[in-house]
Parts: C-alpha cells; sequence; structure tokens
C-alpha cells in the first residue's frame, strides 16, 4: 500500500498516512488529486480507479471517504477488506463511530491505525488483539497532559478508574508502576 | 503564563470559523503561542502544544517548527510524550531532513524498552519512515526483536525487517536464520507478518526463492487448515477464517510456484479446493477466489485448472457487484495473450461489458474487446465496437477510433468494409481521431485502387453534410483532390453514382478554405487540392482566380503554396499535368512509413526531401502510366519516357524553378513521384541508355544508386513496343558475370502494348562490390502477332557512373 487518506464531502482531509517517503509538495498535490477523483465519481460506480501507476479503492462510509492507494500486483477486493476492518477497528473504539469522533480524536485514530498496519502492511488479522492493544497502550498514558483521554467512552470507564489507579502509583516508583501496568493488562 | 489551551479546545475553536480567513487568523494566534511556549523549554504541556500542531498540519498549515519539540518528547520517559513524540516524527519528519537521524539513538532505546508497547512503538516508527541510514544502524535491534517469544513484538519486528530489506536490501541476509521457523508459529498475526516478509525476500533475490521453495508444503498445509477449520472468533470474517492471511499465503504461493514444476504441482490440490470451496456470496469470499486465480494463472498449473480459473473469472463477469465485473475483465485482459481461446468463450458477454454505466468497467471492457479481435469475429466485433464509439463518452473516443483503425487493418475482411469503417470512424469520432491516422488512412486508401471511386463519392457526401471534424475533412479534402475526376464522371460500380457538377465541387473545397472551422492544415490541404484539380477539371481559370487570391494569405503556409501554384501556372504550365498526375500507391516501410507518407503528400513543412526517398521504382511508374491511360491525353504518357531522353534541359529548367523559387527542394519535389527518375538523374547524374531495340521492341534502362548501400545501382528497364500488335507474354531475363549479384523484382505487367502506348518496367538491383565495368546479358521471349519470339542481347554500353 503507497498511501490511506479519509476526507470529508467537502474534501476536508481527516487522516493521512503514506507508506513511501513523499515530499510535501507531492503530498498536498496527490490529496488534491484524491479528493477530486473520488469526489467526481458517481454514486454508484465500482470502487476502483486507475491513477498513474496504482490503483485507488475508495469506499465512503456515511460522511466520510475512505481512500487507498495499492500498486499494481496488489488485491483490490481485499484492499476494501482493509478498509472495512480499520473502519471496524474505529467503530468498536470510539462506539459507533462518526466524522466527529474522528476529528476530535485523530490522534487515536492513528495510534488504532498504527496497530492495525504498519509499512504498508497489515500487522495483525484480529480485532480482538488490535482492540486489546489500543486498551492497554491507552492505560499506560498517564492522564493529565493532552486532556484527549477525557473523551474516553463509557465502556472504557474501567480503563479510565485503573488509570486513575496508575496515576497515583506515579508517585509509588517506577518498579510498581510497570507491574502494574502488566497486571491491569493480563486482567483484560 | 496561562497554560494552553486543550486540544479539543482548540479544534473546536477552529471549526467554529466561518470563514478561511478567520481560521488562518485563529490558527497563526496559536502558533505563536505555541512557539513562546516551545522556546521555554516547557516539559508538561509540550505534549498537547504537538498535539495541537498535528491538527493543524492536517488541516495544511505549516508546522516544521515542531519537529525537534517531536524528538524530545520521543526522550521523554513517559508513555505519553512517546505516542505522540512518535505520531510526530511520521508526520511531521521523512528522510530528507538530517533531523531524523536525531531519532536513532532514541529509538534504539527505546527497542529496548522494558514495556513492549514503546518497542512497538520505536519499531512502528522505524518501519514506517525509517531511512537507510536508521535502518543500518537499528538492523541488528530488529533482527533480534524478530526472535523473542513475545507475539506481539515478534510480528512488528517483521514488518520492521521488510520495511529495513526495502531500505537497504543488502541487510537481508541478516533476517535469514530468523525466517527459520517462523512459519510454526500459531499466531495469526506473526504468521501474517511472516509471511508477508517471505514474499520480500523472494521477491528480491532468486536464490531466497530457490531457498524458500522448500516452505510450499507447509504453507500448503496451514491454508489447508485454515479452509478447513471450524469457526474462529478471532479471525472469522463472513463466514471465512482469516482471509487476509489465506490471500497473503496465496500470493507467496505463486511467487514460489512461478516457473517451477515441482512447487505447481504441490500446490494443484489446495487451489483447486479453495476454488471449489470458497463462499461466493460476499466480497471476501471472491477476494480470495480472484487471488487464487491469479495464482493459478501464473504458475505451471495443469490445463484443468487453468479452464477452472477462467471460468470463475467468467461467473465473475456476470456478478451484480461492479467491483466484481471489473476485476474479472481486468484479469481478464492478463491472461488473454495465453489462454486466448478461453477468453474469447466469454466474449458476448465481455462486450456486453460496453454498455455498462460505469466508467472503468467500460475501459477495460473496451481494451479487452480489441484483444479479443481476430479473423473470424471482426465483422460483429467491430459492429459493436463502432456503437460503442457512437455513444461512449469523449474521453474514450480517441483510444477507441484509434483500436479500431488498427483492428480493422488487420483483419478487414474486405477492402470495402475496411473503407466503410474507416468512414464511419471519422463521421463519428471525427474530431478524436489520432493526428497521425490521417496519413495512414491516405496511405490505405490509394492501395485499394479499385475503391476509389466509391471511397472518393461517400466522402465527398460526408463533406456536404460536416465540414467540423478535421481529419475528415483532410483525408476528404485529399482524396477530392485526388479522384475528382472519378468524382465527376460518376462511375462507381458500389454504389449509385451521385451527380457532381465541377463547380459543386469547386464550391465545397473553397468553402473549406474560407470556413472557420478549418484548421490551417485543413486549409493546406484543400488548397492543394483545388491544384490538383487543375489538371482533371476543365475550369482552370476558376482555380487559377482561387490560387492566386491566397497568393497574399496572411498564413504563411498558405501564402507560400498558392506563391508556388501560381508559378506553376505561369511559368511551368508545361510541367503541371505531370506535376500533378495520380500518385503512385505509397509504400509503407516499417521504418518511416509515416513520415515518408507525410512528406510525399506534400502537406509536411518544406522539408528538404532527399533523393533516396523513391519507394521501390517498377510498381508506381506503371501504376502511373495505367492511370494516365485512363485518363487518356496523348502528351501525358510520353512524358515519363521523353523525360529521361532531354535529361539536361529538364532537369536545367528543374534546377532552374528550384533557384527561381530558392526553396532548395520544394513542395514541387514532392509532387515528383512519377518523375522520381528525374530527380535521381539530377542527384546520381547517370544518363539512361537504350539496351536493346530490336524488331519494334526497345528496351530503356534508367539508374539510380540505391541508399544505404552505395554499391548496389538500381536500374529499372523500360520495354515499349512501336508495332502495331501487342507482345504479349513478355517476359525478361538478365544475367551478369560472376563477380556481380543480380536481383531481379517482379514486372509491371507482361504486355507490352503496341504503337508505343505503354511501358513495361521491371527492377533490377545490381550488387557491384568490386567496382568493375557491368555488363549483362538479356534474354527476351514474348509473343508477337501469334508467333513466339526468343532473343538474346548484350548489353555493354552501361554509362561510366552506373557502376564507379
Amino acid at each position: 500500500m503507497r498511501f490511506l487518506l479519509l476526507f470529508s464531502r467537502q474534501g476536508k482531509l481527516r487522516l493521512q498516512k503514506w507508506f513511501t517517503p513523499i515530499t510535501e509538495r507531492e503530498k498536498k498535490k496527490i490529496i488534491r488529486d484524491m479528493t477530486t477523483l473520488v469526489l467526481a465519481r458517481q454514486p454508484r460506480s465500482c470502487n476502483f480507479l486507475q491513477w498513474k501507476d496504482l490503483k485507488i479503492i475508495y469506499k465512503r462510509y456515511a460522511s466520510l471517504y475512505f481512500c487507498l492507494a495499492v500498486e499494481n500486483q496488489e488485491n483490490e477486493l481485499l484492499a476494501l477488506e482493509v478498509i472495512h476492518r480499520y473502519v471496524e477497528l474505529l467503530d468498536k473504539y470510539f462506539g459507533n463511530v462518526c466524522e466527529l469522533d474522528i476529528i476530535f480524536n485523530f490522534e487515536k485514530a492513528y495510534f488504532i491505525l498504527d496497530e492495525f498496519l504498519m509499512g504498508g502492511e497489515i500487522q495483525e488479522t484480529s480485532k480482538q488483539m488490535v482492540n486489546r492493544c489500543i486498551e492497554a497502550s491507552d492505560m499506560l498514558q498517564e492522564v493529565r497532559c493532552t486532556g484527549t483521554n477525557a473523551h474516553m467512552d463509557l465502556n472504557h470507564t474501567r480503563s479510565i478508574v485503573i488509570s486513575h489507579v496508575v496515576f497515583i502509583c506515579l508517585f509509588a516508583g517506577v518498579g510498581i508502576l510497570k507491574r502494574l501496568g502488566f497486571w491491569c493488562f493480563t486482567k483484560q | 503564563m496561562p497554560a494552553p489551551i486543550r486540544l479539543r479546545e482548540l479544534i473546536r475553536t477552529i471549526r467554529t470559523a466561518r470563514t478561511q480567513a478567520e481560521e488562518r487568523e485563529m490558527i497563526q494566534k496559536e502558533c505563536a503561542a505555541i512557539r513562546s511556549s516551545f522556546r521555554e523549554e516547557d516539559n508538561t504541556y509540550r505534549c498537547r502544544n504537538v498535539a495541537k500542531l498535528l491538527y493543524m498540519h492536517m488541516l495544511g498549515y505549516p508546522a516544521h517548527f515542531g519537529q525537534l519539540e517531536c524528538l524530545k518528547l520521543i526522550a521523554s520517559q513517559k508513555f505519553t510524550d512517546k505516542r505522540i513524540g512518535y505520531l510526530g516524527a511520521m508526520l511531521l519528519l521523512d528522510e530528507r531532513q538530517d533531523v531524523h537521524l536525531l531519532m536513532t539513538n532514541c529509538i534504539k532505546n527505546d527497542l529496548n524498552h522494558s514495556t513492549q508497547y514503546v518497542q512497538g512503538l520505536a519499531l512502528c516508527t522505524l518501519g514506517c519512515m525509517g531511512s537507510s541510514e536508521m535502518c543500518r544502524d537499528l538492523a541488528g535491534e530488529v533482527e533480534k526483536l524478530l526472535k523473542t517469544s513475545n507475539s506481539y513484538l515478534r510480528k512488528k519486528a517483521a514488518l520492521c525487517a521488510v520495511h529495513v530489506i526495502r531500505k537497504v536490501p543488502e541487510l537481508m541476509e541478516m533476517f535469514l536464520p530468523a525466517t527459520k521457523n517462523l512459519l510454526s508459529e500459531k499466531n495469526h498475526g506473526v504468521l501474517h507478518t511472516s509471511v508477508v516478509l517471505l514474499t520480500e525476500m523472494c521477491e528480491r533475490s532468486p536464490d531466497m526463492l530457490a531457498h524458500f521453495r522448500k516452505l510450499v508444503p507447509q504453507l500448503v498445509r496451514i491454508l489447508k487448515n485454515l479452509i478447513m477449520s471450524g469457526y474462529s472468533p478471532e479471525h472469522d470474517v463472513s463466514g471465512i477464517s482469516d482471509p487476509f492471511l489465506q490471500v497473503r499465503i496465496l500470493r507467496l504461493l505463486r511467487i514460489l510456484g512461478k516457473g517451477d514444476d515441482d512447487s505447481s504441482e504441490a500446490m494443484n490440490d489446495i487451489l483447486a479446493q479453495v476454488a471449489t470451496n470458497t463462499e461466493t456470496s460476499k466480497n471476501v469470499g471472491n477476494a480470495i477466489l480472484y487471488e487464487t486465480v491469479l495464482t493459478i494463472m501464473d504458475i505451471k498449473s495443469e490445463s484443468g485448472l487453468r479452464v477452472l480459473a477462467i471460468n470463475i473469472l467468467g461467473r465473475f463477469l456476470l456478478n451484480n457487484d461492479k467491483n466484481i465485473r471489473y476485476v474479472a475483465l481486468t484479469s481478464l485482459l492478463k491472461t488473454v495473450q495465453t489462454d486466448h481461446n478461453a477468453v474469447q468463450r466469454h466474449r458476448s458477454t465481455i462486450v456486453d461489458c460496453l454498455k455498462d454505466l460505469d466508467v472503468s468497467i467500460k475501459r477495460r471492457a473496451m481494451e479487452l474487446s480489441f484483444a479479443l479481435v481476430n479473423g473470424n469475429n471482426i465483422r460483429g466485433m467491430m459492429k459493436e465496437l463502432l456503437y460503442f464509439l457512437d455513444s461512449c463518452d469523449p474521453e474514450f473516443k480517441a483510444d477507441c477510433a484509434s483500436g479500431v483503425f488498427l483492428a480493422a487493418e488487420k483483419y478487414a475482411p474486405s477492402k470495402r468494409w475496411h473503407i466503410d469503417t474507416i468512414m464511419r470512424v471519422l463521421t463519428t469520432a471525427g474530431s478524436y481521431v489520432r493526428d497521425d491516422s490521417v496519413p495512414n488512412l491516405i496511405q490505405l486508401i490509394t492501395n485499394s485502387v479499385e475503391m476509389h471511386a466509391y471511397t472518393v463519392q461517400r466522402l465527398y457526401k460526408a463533406l456536404l453534410d460536416d465540414i467540423s471534424q478535421q481529419p475528415l475533412v483532410q483525408v476528404a479534402s485529399w482524396c477530392i483532390g485526388e479522384y475528382g475526376d472519378l468524382l465527376i464522371s460518376g462511375q462507381c460500380e458500389e454504389e449509385e453514382p451521385i451527380q457532381v457538377t465541377e463547380d459543386e465541387v469547386l464550391d465545397v473545397l473553397e468553402g473549406l478554405l474560407v470556413s472557420n472551422l478549418s484548421s490551417p492544415v485543413t486549409r493546406g490541404y484543400s488548397l492543394t487540392a483545388i491544384m490538383k484539380l487543375s489538371t482533371r477539371f476543365s475550369s482552370v481559370n476558376r482555380i487559377k482566380k482561387v490560387v492566386s487570391i491566397y497568393g497574399s494569405s496572411i498564413d504563411v503556409e498558405l501564402q507560400q503554396r498558392a506563391v508556388e501554384y501560381n508559378a506553376l501556372f505561369k511559368k511551368y504550365d508545361h510541367m503541371r499535368p505531370a506535376l500533378l498526375e495520380r500518385m503512385p500507391i505509397m509504400e509503407k516501410t516499417a521504418s518511416n512509413g509515416p513520415t515518408e507518407i507525410v512528406q510525399t503528400n506534400g502537406e509536411a513543412e518544406p522539408s528538404v526531401v532527399e533523393p533516396k526517398h523513391p519507394p521501390p521504382v517498377g510498381q508506381p511508374a506503371s501504376q502511373g502510366n495505367d492511370l494516365l491511360d485512363l485518363l487518356g491525353g496523348n502528351d501525358v504518357p510520353v512524358i515519363p519516357t521523353t523525360m529521361p531522353t532531354k535529361p539536361a534541359s529538364a532537369g536545367g529548367e528543374l534546377l532552374d524553378l528550384l533557384g527561381d523559387l530558392s526553396l532548395g527542394l520544394s513542395l514541387m519535389a514532392f509532387y515528383l513521384f512519377d518523375l522520381f527518375k528525374t530527380v535521381n538523374f539530377l542527384s546520381t547524374g547517370i544518363p539512361p541508355m537504350t539496351a536493346y531495340n530490336k524488331n519494334g521492341l526497345k528496351i530503356d534502362f534508367t539508374f539510380e544508386r540505391a541508399n544505404p548501400n552505395p554499391n548496389v545501382a538500381v536500374i529499372t528497364i523500360h520495354a515499349s513496343n512501336s508495332t502495331e500488335a501487342d507482345m504479349t507474354d513478355f517476359v525478361f531475363q538478365a544475367a551478369v558475370p560472376k563477380t556481380f549479384q543480380l536481383q531481379l523484382l517482379s514486372p509491371s505487367s507482361n504486355v507490352v502494348p503496341a504503337l508505343n502506348q505503354g511501358t513495361v518496367t521491371q527492377v533490377i538491383r545490381v550488387l557491384n562490390q568490386q567496382k568493375q565495368q557491368l555488363r549483362m546479358r538479356i534474354k527476351l521471349t514474348y509473343i508477337h502477332k501469334g508467333s513466339a519470339v526468343q532473343d538474346l542481347a548484350e548489353v555493354n554500353n552501361f554509362p561510366p557512373q552506373s557502376w564507379q
């Protein structure tokens, strides 16, 4: 895979993941091209198009377009499944995910993506595994600074409690923190 | 300094901006705040600030001043900091900036961190954007992690290794030992990434490929387990167990089995199993089937399996899902070369796809249809393709038109059908036809001699309807110029002849000249056509008037032509008929076909025509002669034969002509197709000679040097008959001494008409490497007045220049 873009129906970028090194200018150009190409497509046309030497697979979920570019020898139908899997992961994490979730929690969307794909390849094929890893990583986060934890779903209250415990234990020393973190993970 | 606002707040604020300017203002304010916060080296809020910066970066604003801050975050001990820091590094940094190298040490430390999630972050970042230097430094760490028992880390290390290999292929060997028992893992994540790693290694190195071939049985077993195993909640997707892994294994099998009989045989069963057992109701199943088909087509599979694969593709074509139809068409396009007959069976479905509403599908269907055209189905296919050409979007028309021309040229069942097809394309998609098709079409038309009348008639009618499509207009005006006489005379066997007067034709051509729709090139074509008609029509005065008007045209090209034609009328009127007579058949040479034809059309810019250009000598001249006969006119046939005999004056005049107009070998030369002999005479300076003259049969030799080989002399014999009876079954044979090599091409005909009404021409090519004096013995046999005549003669009076 070469890149993954998420953009709204008005062409506003919500997420960009590049799997090969590209200059900023080229990135901007590609984003412009993709949004124009994909937004111009008829509603019931097929999800594939050819662009330069890449195959573009796109799918619309509610108000967001997911646009994935793969090389010519890759399987387009499977790429559709990859997009779908990512949406499922986001949905499981945020609970009925909508565009606003991704706008306000873009860094989480990136973290989830980084647990699912890496270097343009799938890294984990099990939904549950990805979710577990994300939740465990979230628990390791120290609550204060970014304020991003405030938006966590009700489903994650347990993890919020535990993360508070973790915060308190910070003062108890690094060793206890480590052990507690590990304990929380196995408890899941 | 108050605490910087939270990320969430910032996002909310920015979203309330109603205009781009308002948004920019907010962002600039926030950027300033962030910058001052960075300057204060505040550890507590750095994470928050960088997160905000990343958001603004996504909106498209510059964020490069945050790069160093990302590095500081990565170096921090807090997990939150590291998380945002690494994310920032992946978004803001890339190999081009030297800054990224500072990350190397941090990553190295984090790769050895006690928390696996930190290690994971480091591996992820390295695997996404690690530069070659970083990869070289850290490959050892990655290799170590590849051997760990922690599956979370192992899978990440595998993908990181893939990235390292992509960046620094030489390091591939390093990871070989670690791959030993990768496939015996139970964890699907590790299994999947291992297959990816193995695929990458096999794709890059044939040695690795050979080495890993032994894994085929293991891979087959894993695939089998996946298919046969029951429901597994972890990996199930719509009833199929881990489709991602299945597809990846199929892809690796494809690479391993390609070109190798044993491996291919080992996979035959499992491929058949997957192909038949996979559930096809959902996209997932079809994705696996698609990959299976691709694998079957690539390896050395048995024919039964290949047929199965093509049938699967055929079923795909009938699927309601557009994506699947698209994928089927793409795959069939790949296989049409190798399994042509099998794909032909699905031709009707493919042709139906031309009518699909989806643009991507239409394009694929069009490409595939052209690939499927052959001699048997040409008529039916062409009907469908022409219908498609009528109704398709403009983006397709150029490609479709070119495809139609190519297919028509290869498989045309008859000349008339060919001309009709060309006409159809020109009239429906005329403006989208490529510019280089025009000369090709003209060449095609000249080659189908018997269709000239029909062609010109149809083109004329098309012109009456519509003059906006330039390629059509250009071809039509050229043809009218050439064959206007046929148009007027109304002789047409193929169709109802139309009654057209000279004035009407000239009206149409003049109309082209003045119309706004005509491009400059088209105007050039029509002016030349009008000029040519001066020898074919009788209303010469009208033509003279038109031509003289354009002598002062603003368009330089038109002006030049008009001036030259004027000169032709005034000073060189006696040459006019010869110059403007019918074009002979143009040979399409493989190497310089289009350019040659363009030059001979005379539509190109006045570039220098090299004298070597004239194609095989024998045919064209005789064609010209035949057509000249058709036209009648007693003085005309004389020219080809008399010109060589008064070389000096003709050459002299021609030189004067060229000198006067000071155009070098001007456009005039372009029309000297039949006078190529003269041109050649000018260039070679070898005078023609009479080789034999007895009993009324006269044989003249004319010479030219063939390029590129100057040792080859090309001699054209012209046999003429001054008796009252024709000489039939005329055969000319020649023999040369052993030091020469002789090649005799076919004669123009074997009847020498009586009373010098025409000549038989034949080309002799003599290779004279030793530059010896040319001598030839000729033998003539013919039937004259009922009796057979045979004669032998020696030809010794070759001019010295012919063999020196």
